[in-house]
């Protein structure tokens, strides 16, 4: 966050010795394309937010804790799809999961599935990309974070 | 800016669920209060990041000469172009939302489209920030494996995304002037 602030600050005051009137282009562009993804945004948090309080940490442990095998993968990849869990809650619940129990290619598919798609975050990818490509990325995604617990199951 | 009739409802689910969160505090409903919370630690990440990281790319896109993304990672860029998104991805933080303004940037300069995907899966999945929180909770061997694994497959999705006929007339929308409702 600290680093974020200097680079940002540290461009644009070396920006405004080069060029004042760029400078204020670039930050107006940068406000606006803030603004028109915020309302998108404010819907895909307060989905997120909504998502998380129905489903508690101990649901998903409790939901993943139980399966394994095929049926703990089907279950780690929806629930990774559709859960927007930053990564600071996501890594702690996932050394939760495998103390409980869970097979590491269930974790696997499930932190990459958390990683690679996002279902609620549809709204803003498709501001970007489209609704059609913004599906086949998550799409393939989905298929790619299966791909990648099946191979950490051979090799762990 | 003018406020579009979609935009108008989005305000308004945002009003909707501050008036449920209210209400919920005031009568003590557990789920109201909770989904309050979390939405209050998103926002507080998107309102100290976000604006910082937008008007960063502003600044960059009037000073970045398109001649120089274009050379580095366009079409013609071949593996070392995807080399330099990889660390360019690798090198930053915050959740895959982020990225996409970045990706949009990349690709208004000339990225090429297989590289815009690459880009998005390495920010996904291989963030440095991330690999060393990952590591801590999961264990080197775990997220070095991972890590090795995860990489062809997202480089494969980038070039099926790229080959995919639906994807010919590909784009990376600025929702601020073409993002059509």
């Amino acid at each position: 966050m600290r680093v974020m602030l200097i680079i940002t600050l540290g461009a644009v005051l070396a920006s405004l010795l080069f060029d004042r009137r760029r400078t204020w282009a670039g930050i107006r562009r940068g406000v606006r394309m803030f603004l028109g993804i915020l309302p998108d945004l404010l819907v895909v948090l307060i989905a997120a937010a909504v998502l998380l309080a129905l489903t508690p940490e101990s649901a998903i442990v409790r939901l993943l804790g139980r399966e394994s095998g095929p049926a703990g993968i089907a279950a780690a990849a929806i629930v990774g799809s559709i859960a927007l869990i930053p990564g600071f809650v996501a890594f702690p619940l996932a050394a939760v999961l495998h103390q409980s129990g869970v097979s590491l290619d269930v974790i696997a598919v499930f932190v990459t599935t958390l990683m690679m798609v996002g279902i609620v975050t549809l709204p803003v990818e498709r501001r970007y990309f489209g609704w059609k490509v913004a599906l086949y990325r998550n799409g393939l995604s989905f298929v790619g974070a299966l791909v990648v617990g099946l191979l950490m199951g051979l090799f762990l | 800016m003018r406020i579009s009739a979609a935009n108008i409802v989005k305000y308004a689910i945002a009003m909707i669920f501050m008036a449920g969160v209210f209400l919920s505090r005031h009568f003590g409903i557990a789920p109201g209060i909770a989904a309050g919370r979390s939405f209050r630690d998103f926002a507080m990440e998107m309102a100290a990041f976000l604006p910082l990281m937008f008007i960063l790319i502003g600044i960059i896109d009037v000073w970045l000469p398109r001649s120089l993304i274009e050379r580095h990672v366009g079409s013609g860029s071949g593996i070392r172009g995807s080399v330099w998104v990889i660390l360019l991805a690798m090198l930053q933080a915050g959740p895959l939302y982020a990225a996409f303004p970045v990706a949009q940037l990349l690709w208004k300069k000339g990225c090429s489209t297989r590289n815009i995907f690459i880009y998005l899966g390495a920010f996904a999945t291989i963030k440095v920030p991330m690999l060393t929180f990952e590591i801590g909770f999961l264990g080197l061997r775990f997220s070095l494996l991972r890590t090795l694994i995860t990489l062809p497959v997202f480089i494969a999705i980038a070039y099926i995304m790229e080959a995919l006929p639906k994807t010919k007339d590909f784009a990376v929308l600025d929702p601020a002037t073409d993002g059509k409702e």
